[in-house]
C-alpha cells in the first residue's frame, strides 16, 4: 500500500457510484489522500465515520449526517448541508460554504466545524468539546445542554440560546433573540478575546473579536434545587 | 406495616403510604426520586399458566430429550449477527449508575453462559469491553462518551428511544455519583446532577431515524445488528415504525423495567405492563411479515424461567434482565440488613440507587462500597442465576412438547384473570374466551 501522502487525488461522481462505495473507499487502506465527490444530490451519510487524515471535497449539496463522527479528516462541502452535519465529530475540520440544517455539530467532541452561511436550530446541541464557527445566523435552542467547546456566531442567534448550558462557551456578534435557562451574558476578558481571535482565524473569517459578546452558564442548575423549579 | 388497633379505619384512598408521601413532599418540596421499576401490582406473567402436554400433546423427556435455547439476533441486515447460547440477555445499565465491579461481573457472567450484556448511558469502559464477549452498545440521546471507536468495538448497537420505567423521559444521574472518572467519561463537571435529554439531538421521528440507522451502518460497515429499544406505551405503532426505520432487533421494555434514578410518579404512572406490550409487538411484526426476521427482545419484570418461557410463548425471541441481575449480584441482600436500616430502608425494599450509598457496592461510585463486590464472585452468582432461568424455561418447554424454547406459542398458555387474558390475548383458563379478540364479546 502506498503511503497516504503519495497517493493521487481521485474524483468520484455520485451518479456513477453509491454512497456505500464511496464510504468504503474512504475507510479502506487504499483511500486516496484527497477525494472529490461530485453530484452528491443530497446524499445522506456521505463521508461519515472517516478516521484518517484525508482531504474530502464535496461539490454540491449533501443530506443528513455528512461527515458524521469525523476523526482526523478535512471535509469541505461546496454547497449546503442537511441535518446533523458533522454530528459527534471527534477531530479534524469540516467546512460548509453554504447553510447547514438542524443540529449541525451536535454532540461533537472535538475538531472545528465552520459553517460559512447560516445554521438552523439546535446548532451545537449537547456539544462536548467541538469548536463551531458560524458565519451567519443560528436558529433556536443552539448549544442546548452544551457541555464543552466553543460556539462562535458572527450573525444573530435565535431563541433560547444556550439553554441548560454546562461548560460550553458561546460568542455572538449580533443580537440574541433570548437566552435559555441558566445561560447568561459574561464579561469578555483578555483570554476570551484571544481564543475568539484564534477561532475566527482558524475558520478564515475576518470578524473583529471586540464586536462579540460572551455567554456561558450561570451554573445555578448544576444541582437540583426546588427554588429553581420554574427554570426546569 | 403494623395492623391498626381495632376501631381504627385506614382510608383506602389515603392509606399510610399516601399520607407519608404527602408529608414528605410538604417537608422537602421535591418529588421522590428512586431506582428500581414500578412497584404497584400489575397484570404480569404470574397471571398466566402453561398447558402441559397430555393426550393431545406429546411431552419431551426432561432428562433425555433436547430442548435447545440458542438464538440469533440481527441477521436481517447485519453482516455479523449475534449468536447467543441462551435467550436471556443483560439489559443496558450504565457505568455510573453501576459500579465498575458490578459492570465487570455482569460482563463476566454473560460471557460465561454465552449471552450478551449491554452498556448504558455514559459510554463503554475498557473493563466492560474486556470482560464481555458479546457487548451491545447503547446509543442514547445524551451521547455521553459516544465515539466511533467504541461503536466499532461493539457487537451490536442499541438505539435507545426510551425505557419501560420512564417512556418519554430522559435520564438523570445525581451529583453524588458523578465522580472524577464518570465526569471525565461524560465530559461533565464533577459533582453536577447529570441530565440526559429525552430526545435524540440529531433526529426527530421515524423518517429521520431511518437515515440515522444508515449512518450508523455506514460507520460500522454494515457489520453490526442495530437494535431499537422502546419503553412500552403505544407498542404496536412503535414496533411497526422501528421495523420500517430499519431495525434488526426491537427491544420492548415494559413498565416494570428498572431505572437507576427516576421520579416515582413517572415510574408508577407511565407506560404499560410487559404482559400487555408483547402481543402488540408480535402483532406488529406479524402484520409486516417480520416476526422472527426482526427479533423481539422483551424486558421488564423477568424474574424466573417461567417468565422467560411465557414471554417467548407470547412471541418474544429473547428477554433481557436488569433488576433481577442486580439482585443476583447481591442487591438487597440480607447480608447488609443493618446498613439498609441505617439508610432508612430494609433489605428487600432498598431502591435508592440514585444516592450512591448502596451497601452491596452495586449502584454506587464510592470506592469503598464498590470494593465490597468481588466481580468474580458476583459473576458466579449471576451466571448461576442465568443457568437456573434457562433450565426452568427448558423444563416448561419440554412439558409443552417443545424441542426449542422458541417453539413455545400462545396456544400453550391460558390466563388466570380476565385482565391478563385480554392483555396477553390468551384464553381465560378453562374457557376459550379471549376478551377483546375478534369473535368474542
Amino acid at each position: 500500500m502506498a503511503p497516504l501522502a503519495t497517493r493521487p487525488a481521485v474524483t468520484v461522481d455520485l451518479t456513477a457510484s453509491s454512497t456505500r462505495e464511496v464510504n468504503e473507499l474512504l475507510a479502506s487502506s487504499e483511500a486516496p489522500k484527497a477525494l472529490t465527490i461530485t453530484n452528491p444530490r443530497g446524499a445522506h451519510a456521505l463521508a461519515c465515520g472517516l478516521d484518517a487524515e484525508l482531504e474530502v471535497t464535496i461539490d454540491g449539496d449533501v443530506g443528513y449526517y455528512c461527515a458524521g463522527m469525523n476523526k482526523h479528516a478535512s471535509v469541505t462541502i461546496n454547497g449546503n448541508a442537511g441535518v446533523g452535519l458533522a454530528e459527534n465529530m471527534m477531530s479534524g475540520t469540516v467546512r460548509v460554504t453554504g447553510d447547514a440544517s438542524q443540529s449541525a455539530g451536535a454532540t461533537g467532541h472535538g475538531g472545528l466545524l465552520v459553517i460559512e452561511g447560516n445554521a438552523a436550530a439546535r446548532c451545537g446541541i449537547s456539544m462536548k468539546g467541538i469548536d463551531i464557527v458560524v458565519g451567519g445566523d443560528i436558529g433556536h435552542m443552539s448549544a442546548f445542554m452544551g457541555q464543552a467547546g466553543r460556539l462562535v456566531v458572527c450573525g444573530n442567534a435565535g431563541e433560547a440560546l444556550g439553554d441548560s448550558l454546562y461548560e460550553a462557551r458561546i460568542y455572538v456578534r449580533g443580537t440574541v433573540a433570548s437566552l435559555g435557562a441558566d445561560c447568561v451574558q459574561k464579561p469578555m476578558r483578555g483570554e476570551h478575546l484571544t481564543e475568539l481571535k484564534e477561532l475566527l482565524h482558524a475558520a478564515g473569517i475576518g470578524a473583529d473579536p471586540n464586536e462579540f459578546t460572551r455567554y456561558g452558564s450561570a451554573r445555578t442548575l448544576y444541582n437540583f434545587h426546588v427554588d429553581n423549579a420554574s427554570a426546569y | 406495616m403494623n395492623n391498626p388497633a381495632p376501631g381504627l379505619r385506614e382510608s383506602a384512598t389515603f392509606d399510610r403510604n399516601v399520607i407519608h408521601e404527602i408529608q414528605r413532599a410538604a417537608e422537602t418540596g421535591i418529588y421522590d426520586i428512586r431506582g428500581w421499576g414500578a412497584k404497584r401490582r400489575l397484570p404480569h406473567f404470574d397471571d398466566l399458566l402453561f398447558l402441559g402436554a397430555s393426550m393431545s400433546r406429546y411431552p419431551l423427556e426432561g432428562y433425555r430429550e433436547r430442548c435447545d435455547t440458542d438464538v440469533v439476533l440481527g441477521d436481517l441486515h447485519a453482516k455479523y449477527p449475534l449468536h447467543l447460547d441462551i435467550p436471556i440477555t443483560i439489559a443496558g445499565m450504565s457505568f455510573g449508575a453501576l459500579s465498575g465491579p458490578a459492570k465487570e461481573a455482569l460482563g463476566r457472567a454473560a460471557t460465561e453462559v454465552g449471552t450478551s450484556t449491554t452498556t448504558g448511558d455514559g459510554g463503554m469502559t475498557p473493563e466492560e469491553r474486556g470482560q464481555s464477549k458479546r457487548l451491545v452498545y447503547q446509543y442514547l440521546p445524551s451521547r455521553y462518551g459516544m465515539n466511533p471507536d467504541d461503536l466499532r468495538k461493539a457487537d451490536a448497537i442499541e438505539i435507545v428511544l426510551g425505557q419501560g420505567a420512564k417512556p418519554g423521559g430522559g435520564g438523570m444521574l445525581l451529583g453524588q455519583k458523578i465522580t472524577e472518572r464518570v465526569a471525565e467519561m461524560r465530559t461533565l463537571p464533577q459533582g453536577v446532577d447529570q441530565r440526559s435529554a429525552c430526545r435524540h439531538p440529531d433526529w426527530t421521528g421515524p423518517d429521520d431515524l431511518a437515515i440515522k440507522i444508515i449512518e450508523l451502518r455506514e460507520i460500522t460497515h454494515w457489520e453490526k445488528p442495530i437494535y431499537i429499544k422502546v419503553g412500552a406505551t403505544r407498542t404496536y405503532y412503535d414496533v411497526k415504525l422501528a421495523v420500517k426505520a430499519g431495525a434488526d432487533v426491537v427491544v420492548v421494555d415494559g413498565m416494570q423495567g428498572g431505572t437507576a434514578a427516576t421520579q416515582d410518579v413517572f415510574i408508577e404512572h407511565v407506560g404499560i405492563p410487559t404482559l400487555a406490550a408483547i402481543p402488540q409487538a408480535v402483532q406488529a411484526l406479524q402484520e409486516l411479515g417480520m416476526h422472527r426476521k426482526v427479533q423481539l427482545i422483551v424486558s421488564g419484570g423477568i424474574r424466573s424461567g417461567a417468565d422467560v418461557a411465557k414471554a417467548m410463548a407470547l412471541g418474544a425471541d429473547a428477554v433481557a434482565i436488569g433488576t433481577a441481575a442486580l439482585i443476583a449480584l447481591g442487591d438487597n441482600s440480607p447480608r447488609y440488613a443493618e446498613q439498609y436500616r441505617e439508610l432508612g430502608s430494609q433489605a428487600g425494599f432498598y431502591d435508592d440507587f440514585q444516592d450512591g450509598n448502596d451497601p452491596a457496592g452495586i449502584t454506587t461510585q464510592d470506592p469503598a462500597l464498590a470494593a465490597r463486590l468481588d466481580p468474580v464472585e458476583g459473576a458466579r452468582r449471576v451466571a448461576n442465576y442465568l443457568r437456573v432461568l434457562t433450565m426452568e424455561a427448558q423444563t416448561l418447554a419440554r412439558a409443552c412438547g417443545k424441542s426449542h424454547l422458541r417453539n413455545l406459542e400462545p396456544e400453550d398458555l391460558v390466563a388466570l384473570t380476565v385482565e391478563s387474558a385480554a392483555m396477553a390475548r390468551v384464553p381465560l383458563a378453562g374457557t376459550n374466551w379471549i376478551p377483546g379478540a375478534a369473535g368474542h364479546v
